[in-house]
């Protein structure tokens, strides 16, 4: 069972490898709404995919990350992508199923799934 | 309205991390004997004033200024009354807010607890420099994650380190069934 000594042991192999992230630094942010309209809509199975994702594919360039209400309650779970330029796609009606392929296709390859965004979906 | 109460847990602890709080601890408590199921939620935030407190159940309601209704405590409320049980929510400017909701495990109502490693691995995970003390206690044993131990060990890296957030996730999820089988009954809930 996972205890604070094995963590100790992970520490001393991750401090021998050079590399080990620092903070700052990321090629693109991920960042999903968790208001109580983006988790009443099932937002945290959304982040957890994300970060096991990201995580598979050791994108140690990626961050992960949350923010509050944005004001689309509707489309909710809603997560948002920003480039290195700043540039953002907003994705709406995230499931955890469509995770993989925007990582696939957008984070790792840089195209935008356009057919999960707020444009395709917005009427 | 949530379909887990861990969904509603992480709602609140997020209330406290808007709170600006460094410590959240989430206290879980399950009695069979006593038919209850407890849940508390303690920051060290800013607190609320007696104005905000009298009205923080009411769902029209709200610090927020992008929409006028705040559903994340009013839901937690009704979850817990909805099973007979009660709610209590303690707050005062500079010192932190304590929410309490305790549940009748038996109840027809009572919502499933649902997967509540993947809410505390998601707040330490979206929070790396807030620290989260999260308490199960299942009839006379418990299991604690205590991010200050792992902050103090890990010595610089972050909690948020993808190597770490999936020893996070492993730590709760073998610590989790430890605690729920260590008197050979699974969790009714």
């Amino acid at each position: 069972m996972k205890s604070l000594a094995e963590l100790q042991a992970l520490r001393d192999e991750m401090k021998t490898k050079i590399g080990v992230r620092k903070d700052g630094g990321h090629r693109m942010r991920v960042v999903v709404g968790m208001a109580t309209c983006g988790i009443a809509a099932g937002a945290r199975p959304v982040f957890a995919a994300f970060i096991k994702e990201i995580e598979t594919r050791k994108l140690t360039d990626v961050v992960v990350a949350q923010t509050g209400c944005i004001g689309i309650c509707q489309f909710e779970p809603v997560v948002e992508i920003y480039g290195e330029g700043g540039e953002k796609t907003t994705y709406v009606y995230v499931t955890p199923e469509k995770v993989p392929r925007i990582v696939a296709q957008h984070v790792v390859n840089g195209t935008p799934v356009v057919e999960y965004t707020i444009g395709a979906n917005a009427k | 309205m949530m379909q887990e109460l861990s969904m509603n847990i992480l709602d609140v602890a997020e209330n406290a991390v808007r709170a600006g709080a460094s410590l959240i601890e989430i206290t879980i408590t399950e009695q069979s004997g006593a038919d209850r199921l407890s849940v508390t939620i303690r920051d060290n935030g800013c607190g609320m004033t007696p104005e905000q407190l009298k009205n923080v159940t009411d769902p029209f309601f709200t610090t927020r200024t992008t929409r006028r209704v705040g559903l994340g405590v009013p839901f937690f409320k009704m979850a817990a009354e909805l099973t007979g049980g009660s709610f209590e929510i303690d707050s005062a400017p500079g010192q932190g807010t304590a929410v309490r909701a305790d549940f009748i495990a038996s109840s027809v109502d009572l919502m499933p607890l649902g997967d509540i490693n993947e809410t505390v691995a998601a707040l330490i995970h979206a929070n790396p420099h807030i620290d989260f003390v999260y308490t199960r206690r299942f009839e006379d044993s418990e299991m604690q994650l205590d991010t200050r131990d792992f902050r103090r060990i890990l010595d610089g890296i972050a909690l948020n380190d993808p190597q770490v957030s999936g020893f996070i996730r492993e730590f709760l999820a073998e610590n989790t069934s430890a605690l729920l089988s260590a008197r050979g009954t699974d969790s009714t809930i």
